[in-house]
């Protein structure tokens, strides 16, 4: 029997060649648990999913909070003004999500399957990027504890910047073409 | 390349929108009692000025939330930007 | 000629080069017209209309004559060789006015990047240093971009110092302080050739062609910055204008500022005996240069009857004749300038000519801003009659120009100018630190004269565009036509319409119409700039947006079976879609036909994980959906499924799909795979802008699920062997009803819907089992995989549409024999109203039907048009509709279409014809419907 595959999973050995250099690093992380909460952060559900979470659901625009360590350990980005990202370690519950948000109106929908995770780090992290991204990734401008929907190269990401580098988190269905750019644009750095 | 404004995210490029044509064209609340005419009026007529035009857009690779927009079709200066369901402010 | 020693170039080493099959020699800091020079080749081009020999004019990218081809190490068509940096073993031949692309693909890469800064300064002269320095003191981000390998301007090209060194070095020095600061980025060899909105610019930076074929391949040869900037500083300089007489374009006719900047900065003196002809105090301190390096300086003829005194006592230490008053009536020679022949001003039309040998003649008839930026920001542009020429007016967005760019000539005026512009820039991202200005030599000015065109009696050798071979008689032939706009007069001529875009001939061709219609210049408006301001290979703009990489390729997660099973692809949207798999031998037909029989006889499946899905959830999600499907899905049952129809408001299919309710406030919708993101997006747009009040909310989750469809009469038997906790009989598991299931292991979502009429299931499970899924169906060995291919031809047995192909948007759910999708009962949907207008209730729309061709082995091409009768009438013929789908079908044994026809429903088993090439083909109208009509099939 054929074992689960990640959508970037044909891409390792090019990421870990790639990584070889002090430049950068690519890599997937694949299965991670992915989580779509919708609900009115206003409403009593969105505090008692912030409750399950370990950390109120952030409000401010482009912003993303870390909470928890471990197999609790998540990542919550916001996504719009009702809808946020739980991004968590592979085997988060997320019948904990749906129990705290009871039968009250929200949405808590598995999705991680839906986008995969590429880490890309090093020193060269940003100027990778950039050769994609119209943001300004300037650490003062885009450092940790901010988040973006936006554009990298040709396709949509969901863009979470850590303290040596970003996770891009992209649809499954262009995970193979962003890893072919990542890997096109990397060429100048890592050769 | 325009920088828009999204009331939610902030300045983005324009390649992250789509556009929705006029705002405010609501849709009728009772279709069925205008006349053929009146519903025609609605599908296919639709403002072209030249200057400050409130219009529709979705942030559709960012928050995808609907917005409107000020903007100056002679010059592309958008002259501000609010949400769904906030009144139309007074151009600038 | 090269002179012994001087210049910025490094004669330690020696660079090889070949141009028009002779070998040369240059160094390190040449360019190839410089070297071309240093050579003596005079002649380095010949004109595109008249064939007439042309010499290098300019030293910068204005350059109008000297546009070559580069042969090696890539061919490059059109480059003005006074912007090619020579390397080892260039090789470039001369052109009359036409390139030629490559034939081969180009191997080298290019890239883009996306830069963000409070500053951008374009040009790194005298006036964007200054302004850079300023404005980086503040802290602020800074970028400054200029098109040479080293920064200084016109500070390379001259003998000006600047705090009391040498203007060079003064350059090096500041560059390298900028760029010691972590937020200042100095980019060489990078033309910024567009100002967009929002102070949005984008610049190509030359990486690798100076470095010839030992380029690195790996690095990008030009790369694209999209530069986002708070404010700009245009320090773009200004170029030199020529003046139209006699034979002004034989080869040794040079611009002043030229001459000096090959003498200077590349030890190269352009000829022997010069003679300058000038309006403007610049021109004497080019000839003073220009003597000083070792060209003989005849004279300089100046129109102007009393220049600065100063500068007449310097040209009198050299032994230079000043000619005030007086005016370059012709240069003469043969294939190049032998003579030039000087005339008072004011005995210009009644002779009084002299001649004085030389084999060079520097002109200036003054220096333009470079606005093209500024203008392409959307700023105005004012004639300034003191300098006879356009200068920045009206900024649109936050800009400034500086120094020459607005017509500040002097150097100490341009360091100032640039330091307050870059100061004042920075001043909205950052404090205001003072910088004191750096300081230079005021040089003694006289008061120019717009000097642009020599009397004649005949204008058919003074030319106004190079590059176009267009002479002052051309202008005065458009101007006697009857045309009084510049812009009538470009477009009759084509002066100014040529790879240089008359950056030299502009403004000439300008004065030149004002003077034939006697009017003042300014009188006839100005001219508005666009981008690019130098050409940009396509290349360079593709980045690496090609090949593979050209648009994205979305792929399933079993797309690696796919192509490891021989599948050919089809593109729908940006997906690869499995389109057939041929066995060996087999063309698409045969492989289509066996798909089709193994779908319809035994068991097939294909991979229909491309189809859109949106979670719809929440307690009004019935009602939202009953406001957009024309048909009710709110009464749907926990664990059943039902097709919609979606149509635009004005009643216009949009989309299909089945909606299965997986609890009581959660729906899952599926879009065609081309619409998924358009489906969104419109759900979204009545969701949020026309009833916010309904409590639903909507999450993609196409990717989440890869989805199989097994079909065929033996479905249920491979089902059954791969989820034996699943309940699969016609009972158990009735059509459109939903189970959750493991199949083969692994959790699943199993529909049983058909898109073929047969006994069908559509298993979904995450996208990361989707492999094990697939490849534990096709382990059975008992099913064969479709594609695409087969899939089309069996929905179309059925007379299923496939929105955008038996679509268009002109088409109702009724136009397609679907009456039955639109609910009567529901008060209203996005559509209904539109059902009850006189167009759409028309009994002769075009609407769905089969057709059958009477020669059952003819294939309709899809979009042949349908007409009446077996003979053509005149034209207009009347149209009947179109084809819009036709395959070769296993089950019917012949071929067959979709059409729509007008009024086709009340047409089955009229005769109509297909105009097929020369022939008209007779096909039977008869019902969408052709295969299983009465649905027997479907239960297995």
């Amino acid at each position: 029997m054929a074992e689960r595959r990640s959508p970037a999973a044909a891409y390792a050995g090019r990421f870990e060649a790639a990584s070889r250099g002090e430049a950068l690093r690519l890599a997937e992380l694949p299965f991670l648990t992915q989580i779509n909460v919708r609900v009115d952060p206003s409403s009593p559900a969105a505090g008692d999913l912030g409750d399950a979470l370990g950390v109120p659901l952030p409000v401010e625009p482009n912003t993303a909070v870390r909470a928890g360590s471990g197999a609790d350990e998540v990542t919550v980005a916001w996504l719009g003004p009702d809808e946020w990202l739980v991004v968590a370690p592979e085997g988060y519950r997320l019948e904990l999500l749906r129990k705290a948000r009871g039968d009250r109106h929200g949405s808590i929908v598995d999705v991680s399957a839906q986008r995969t995770t590429l880490l890309v780090t090093g020193p060269r992290a940003r100027d990778l990027l950039a050769h994609g991204c119209a943001l300004d990734l300037h650490p003062g401008v885009f450092g940790p504890g901010a988040c973006a929907q936006t554009t990298l190269a040709r396709a949509q990401v969901v863009l979470i910047p850590r303290e040596d580098g970003f996770l891009v988190l992209v649809r499954s269905s262009f995970a193979a073409y962003l890893a072919e750019w990542l890997l096109d644009a990397a060429a100048e750095y890592v050769a | 390349m325009l920088l828009i404004p999204c009331p939610w995210c902030g300045p983005r490029e324009e390649a992250e929108f789509h556009y929705g044509g006029q705002a405010h064209v609501a849709y009728p609340e009772d279709p069925a009692a205008l006349s053929d005419e009146e519903w025609a009026r609605y599908l296919f007529f639709r403002d072209n000025p030249k200057g400050v035009f409130a219009e529709r857009w979705s942030h559709s690779a960012g928050c995808r939330r609907w917005f409107n927009a000020l903007r100056d079709t002679a010059t592309n200066r958008i002259h501000g930007v609010y949400r769904v369901g906030e009144p139309r402010p007074v151009a600038s | 000629m090269r002179r012994d020693d001087g210049g910025r170039i490094d004669r330690s080493r020696v660079l090889r080069f070949r141009f028009d099959g002779q070998e040369y020699t240059g160094h390190p800091g040449d360019t190839l017209a410089s070297a071309l020079l240093a050579n003596s080749v005079r002649r380095v081009a010949t004109s595109v209309r008249l064939g007439r020999p042309r010499g290098v004019f300019a030293a910068g990218g204005e350059e109008p004559n000297a546009v070559v081809q580069i042969e090696e190490p890539f061919p490059e068509p059109m480059l003005p060789a006074t912007t090619v940096e020579l390397y080892d073993g260039l090789v470039a031949s001369s052109l009359a006015g036409q390139g030629r692309l490559a034939a081969g693909p180009d191997p080298a890469r290019y890239d883009a990047v996306h830069a963000h800064c409070d500053v951008l300064v374009v040009g790194a002269g005298p006036a964007g240093l200054a302004a850079a320095r300023a404005a980086a003191a503040t802290g602020a981000r800074v970028i400054l971009a200029d098109d040479q390998p080293e920064p200084g301007g016109s500070l390379l090209g001259t003998r000006d110092e600047v705090d009391g060194v040498p203007g060079a070095d003064w350059a090096a020095a500041t560059a390298a302080h900028l760029e010691e600061r972590p937020e200042v980025r100095v980019l060489r060899r990078t033309t910024v050739f567009g100002y967009y909105d929002d102070n949005y610019l984008v610049a190509v930076e030359r990486r690798t062609n100076h470095l010839g074929a030992a380029a690195p391949a790996h690095m990008a040869r030009e790369r694209i910055w999209r530069i986002r900037a708070r404010r700009v500083v245009l320090a773009t300089g200004a170029h030199e204008r020529p003046i139209a007489f006699a034979g002004n374009d034989l080869p040794g006719v040079m611009l002043a500022g030229a001459a000096r900047t090959y003498a200077t900065r590349y030890g190269v003196l352009p000829g022997r005996r010069a003679v300058v002809f000038a309006a403007n105090d610049g021109a004497y301190a080019a000839a003073l240069d220009l003597a000083d390096a070792g060209l003989d300086v005849a004279a300089v003829v100046d129109p102007r009857p009393a220049p600065g005194e100063l500068w007449a006592a310097r040209l009198r230490e050299r032994g230079v004749e000043l000619l005030s008053g007086h005016v370059v009536t012709a240069a003469r020679g043969d294939g190049q300038v032998s003579s030039v022949e000087v005339s008072p001003v004011s005995s210009v039309s009644s002779g009084g000519v002299s001649s004085i040998d030389a084999d060079l003649l520097l002109v200036s008839g003054g220096w333009n801003p470079v606005v093209h930026l500024y203008s392409q920001s959307g700023g105005t542009l004012r004639h300034d009659e003191a300098i006879g020429t356009l200068v920045p007016d009206a900024s649109t967005q936050a800009v400034e120009a500086a120094g020459a760019a607005r017509g500040v000539f002097a150097l100490p005026g341009c360091l100032a100018d640039g330091t307050g512009a870059g100061a004042r820039a920075a001043s909205a991202s950052a404090p205001a630190r003072p910088v004191d200005v750096p300081r230079a030599e005021e040089p003694p000015e006289a008061a120019p004269l717009a000097y642009w065109l020599v009397p004649a009696a005949d204008y058919a050798g003074h030319f106004v565009d190079l590059q176009r071979d267009v002479t002052v008689a051309d202008v005065r032939r458009a101007t006697g036509a009857g045309l009084r706009s510049v812009e009538h007069v470009k477009r009759y001529t084509t002066a100014g319409t040529a790879h240089d875009q008359g950056k030299t001939s502009g403004l000439l061709t300008s004065a030149v119409v004002a003077h034939a219609l006697g009017v003042p210049v300014a009188e006839l408006g100005t001219t508005t700039f666009r981008a690019p301001y130098q050409p940009v290979s396509f290349a360079a703009l593709a980045g690496r947006d090609r090949g593979a990489l050209h648009d994205p390729v979305r792929v399933t997660a079993l797309h690696e079976w796919h192509v490891a099973n021989g599948a050919l692809f089809e593109n729908v949207g940006q997906w690869k879609r499995p389109w057939y798999y041929p066995r060996p031998g087999e063309d698409m037909e045969a492989a289509v036909l066996r798909e089709c029989a193994a779908a319809r006889e035994g068991v097939a499946a294909m991979d229909a994980s491309t189809l859109g899905k949106i979670d719809v959830i929440g307690p009004d999600a019935g009602e939202f959906l009953d406001r957009l499907y024309t048909n009710l899905m709110s009464s749907l049952k926990v664990g059943s499924i039902r097709y919609g129809v979606m149509c635009r408001p004005d009643g216009m299919v949009f989309d299909d799909g089945t909606v299965i309710r997986v609890a009581d406030d959660h729906f899952l919708v599926t879009t065609t795979t081309g619409n998924a993101a358009a489906v969104l997006d419109w759900m979204e747009e009545w969701l949020q802008t026309e009833w916010p009040w309904l409590r639903v909310h909507l999450t993609s989750v196409t990717e989440q699920w890869a989805t199989v469809a097994l079909v065929g009469p033996g479905s249920r038997e491979v089902l059954a062997g791969l989820a034996p906790g699943l309940a699969v009989g016609v009972d158990d598991f009735p059509f459109m009803t939903w189970r959750e299931a493991e199949v083969a292991g692994v959790p699943a979502r199993v529909c049983r819907i058909s898109f073929s009429g047969e006994l069908a299931f559509e298993i979904n499970v995450t996208s990361w089992d989707g492999l094990r899924l697939w490849t534990a169906i096709m382990d059975t060995g008992l099913v064969t995989p479709y594609g695409t291919g087969t899939m089309h031809v069996l929905r179309a047995e059925k007379g299923y549409p496939i929105v955008g192909q038996d679509t268009d948007g002109t088409v109702t759910p009724h136009d397609l024999g679907m009456s039955w999708v639109v609910s009567k009962k529901k008060p209203d949907f996005v559509g209904k109203r539109s059902f009850s207008r006189a167009d759409t209730m028309r009994a002769d729309r075009k609407q769905l039907v089969g057709l059958l061709p009477e020669d059952p082995d003819v294939l309709l091409p899809e979009g042949t048009h349908l007409v009446a009768t077996g003979t053509l009438p005149e034209p207009p013929v009347p149209m009947l509709g179109h084809v819009t789908s036709s395959y070769r079908s296993a089950a019917l044994g012949r071929t067959f279409a979709l059409a729509l026809v007008r009024g086709g429903q009340g047409r089955h088993g009229e005769r109509l014809y297909a105009p097929v090439g020369d022939a008209l083909v007779p096909v039977t109208v008869t019902s969408h419907v052709l295969y299983d009509p009465e649905g027997a099939r479907r239960d297995g």
